[in-house]
């Protein structure tokens, strides 16, 4: 009976840990599904982005008051669960504050007082965020997309938060002998007078009920990140890492076009000529553009998981700040909810897909929102984490162009004329130093 | 100045067996649009006052597929960029110096792998050279003291990090810059972008260039300077629609710093 809490501590912490892992591979297999992409070059670039802009939140800065309150609970969220590797420890040994043991008592008691000032900022920062979308209902977090689920998400963050700070602080002012030591009890020694005249056996129930509570927590917690927004504290590394290191006016080159169109300007092509003599044979021809989710990259699936649903993006948009329908944070909600509906059927399905008669176009992102865009790279620039809407969006216009010939009618009147006189307007190519002989 | 301009071609230089020193790209805007042709001559007389020895494509030019390829048409686009980068290539040209942010952005960072490769710069970088090297002189003159603000083309900007020629140029005009609310990495599109210039817009509360438009108005300007000639049209309508023409003038950097020399 000795060893029952260390064995119940074992099973929680391999349940926790393993399913997470479980949703981690889901997760993998389901960006997976995307087209693969190079990204090999330019590492020493890469890292320094994911230094700067993950680590160093250059980006989150740009609007000080979030910025600075999300650099608060960012640094709490990574400093105080160095106090969870103690809990760890002692959970799975049987010890009780094994930290004391190892390190000098000023040393621990700097420590545990570091945490637990975090603990208050974090505390703080989070009811201000809480307060900024229910109370203040600032703009960008009131918009359609955030509707039902994503508010419902963005707030269970939060309050998780506040939970797990505040248990950690009662773990800590219901722990006599840890408020005995009087050394680190920063915080706490003004939440321990609430539970005077409570005997010592309850103040030790209660110690131990908020630490129970505050593990489990970080496990649920943990698990609760795969299907939530909140992936974005593990995914935002790698996805700064992937994120692009060529100027944003860069759109890619589609191989597939340069091909056809290589073809077509060589005059010694034959284009029904049978292919050479141990030639392999051709696959069905590749697919321009994008109207589902496997047609996209796999660094714009892991953007779509990546994303946090602030809305910078969205808030920078000029489509979106005219009233438009576009929303770039739509597009990104649009393609993680497409390719989460994607993994579940193939889980459904022995790991096959099953076809659903949806994609991504139509049946999420309407061809209104795609047109809307003026191609101004804001989103790409406003986001903090460095996911851009605007490949994905440049992916289904494509798709709608090559595949549909669904552009709209005046541009097709523009490209008409780009193809026959070089240029967007009607006018001659011959006629285009003219300029110069007027006046 | 009823004279005509001298305006050099590739292939008259070619017929001479000679090279310039930088090729002209005018782009379709520059070429057929009759606000953005008084910018494009405005740049001419600027590189002939420098004695730069350039040369444009003329007939041989065409449109470099950018309104294409963000419509989503990249065949078209590549169609485009391919039968240019052949033109240029029989030209061997080395250097491109344009005023459209458009043309900039995609023979610059586009072309490349498709086998063009060139040295491209925008107008407003061009002279900045030229003014660094001594080639030209910027005097205030009638500008010393205007109110100018910059509208950032997002081709140029964002998309490629080139804010401060444009405003270095302002700035040796003596002219008083000043920057709107949402400037540089963060300047607000002017809605022309993403081959939205030939279309109709989505159904809103507004259009695009009038909100740019209010907010360069914001900063009480006397003068709206451009480096783009699509948004330049786009700001010129936006001051029109809040009936400001005959206060506030939408103009090219290239055009201001024409007029304070009086070319």
């Amino acid at each position: 009976m000795e060893y029952l809490p260390q064995i119940l501590f074992a099973i929680v912490l391999v349940l926790g840990i393993g399913y997470f892992a479980r949703n981690i591979q889901k997760l993998i297999r389901n960006i997976k599904l995307g087209r693969a992409v190079d990204a090999s070059d330019n590492k020493s670039q890469r890292w320094a982005n994911m230094a700067r802009i993950a680590l160093g939140q250059s980006k989150m800065v740009k609007r000080p008051i979030a910025g600075f309150l999300h650099v608060i609970v960012y640094v709490g969220f990574i400093i105080i669960n160095i106090e969870v590797l103690e809990i760890i420890i002692d959970g799975l040994a049987g010890t009780h504050r094994i930290g004391l043991e190892v390190l000098p008592v000023s040393v621990y008691g700097f420590l545990i007082g570091a945490f637990e000032i975090l603990a208050l900022l974090v505390l703080v920062s989070v009811i201000v965020f809480l307060v900024r979308r229910n109370i203040l209902k600032l703009k960008r977090f009131m918009a359609n997309e955030l509707k039902g689920w994503p508010k419902d998400d963005a707030n269970i963050i939060l309050y998780f938060e506040v939970v797990l700070m505040c248990l950690f602080l009662i773990m800590n002012a219901t722990d006599v002998s840890f408020q005995q030591l009087n050394s680190g009890n920063i915080i706490s020694q003004f939440i321990a007078p609430w539970f005077e005249g409570f005997s010592e056996n309850t103040l030790h129930t209660i110690e131990r009920t908020a630490w129970w509570l505050h593990i489990v927590g970080i496990l649920v917690f943990l698990n609760y990140l795969y299907f939530s927004k909140h992936l974005h504290i593990l995914l935002a590394f790698p996805n700064t890492y992937f994120g692009r290191v060529i100027p944003q006016g860069q759109f890619n080159n589609l191989d597939a076009v340069t091909k056809e169109v290589m073809l077509m300007m060589d005059p010694n092509a034959d284009p029904f000529a049978a292919p050479a003599e141990g030639a392999e044979v051709e696959e069905d021809p590749e697919k321009f553009g994008a109207s589902d989710v496997m047609d996209l990259n796999q660094i714009q699936l892991l953007g779509a998981y990546t994303c946090t649903e602030c809305g910078r993006c969205t808030d920078e948009c000029p489509a979106n700040k005219t009233g438009k329908k576009l929303s770039p944070r739509k597009i990104m909600m649009d393609t993680r909810d497409r390719i989460e509906e994607v993994g579940k059927n193939i889980d459904a399905n022995n790991g096959e897909f099953k076809d659903d008669g949806k994609q991504l176009l139509n049946d999420y992102t309407t061809p209104e929102e795609l047109w809307a865009c003026t191609t101004c790279n804001a989103c790409v620039e406003a986001c903090p984490v460095s996911i851009n809407p605007l490949s994905i969006i440049m992916d289904m216009r494509r798709y709608l162009v090559m595949e549909q010939s669904a552009a709209p009618t005046e541009l097709n009147n523009m490209m008409t004329n780009v193809e026959n006189n070089g240029a967007p307007w009607p006018y001659n190519q011959m006629d285009r130093l003219n300029w110069a002989k007027e006046n | 100045m009823s004279e005509q301009l001298k305006v050099p071609t590739m292939a008259e230089y070619m017929a001479e067996g000679k090279q310039p020193e930088v090729l002209f790209w005018v782009g379709c805007a520059g070429s057929f649009d009759d606000r953005a042709k008084k910018i494009t001559k405005a740049f001419v007389k600027l590189l002939h006052k420098a004695k730069v020895d350039f040369a444009v494509l003329g007939a041989e030019e065409s449109c470099t597929g950018d309104p294409a390829k963000r419509a989503g048409n990249e065949f078209l686009f590549q169609m485009q960029a391919v039968t240019n980068i052949e033109v240029l290539n029989a030209y061997e040209v080395k250097t491109i110096v344009t005023a459209c942010p458009h043309c900039f952005n995609t023979i610059k960072n586009e072309y490349p792998s498709l086998g063009g490769n060139y040295k491209v710069v925008h107008h407003t970088q061009f002279l900045k050279d030229l003014l660094n090297d001594g080639r030209i002189t910027i005097e205030g003159g009638k500008f010393k003291g205007k109110r100018i603000t910059f509208h950032d083309p997002c081709y140029l900007g964002r998309a490629n990090n080139v804010y401060e020629a444009p405003r270095d140029l302002i700035k040796k005009l003596d002219a008083e810059l000043i920057e709107m609310k949402s400037c540089k990495s963060r300047g607000l599109c002017c809605g022309a972008g993403g081959a939205q210039m030939f279309k109709d817009a989505e159904p809103g509360n507004k259009e695009v260039n009038i909100l740019r438009t209010e907010q360069a108005l914001e900063t009480q300007p006397e003068i709206i300077a451009a480096g783009c000639p699509f948004c330049n049209t786009m700001m010129t309508d936006g001051v029109k629609n809040k009936e400001k023409e005959d206060n506030i003038a939408v103009m090219d950097i290239a055009e201001l710093i024409a007029n304070a020399q009086d070319l």
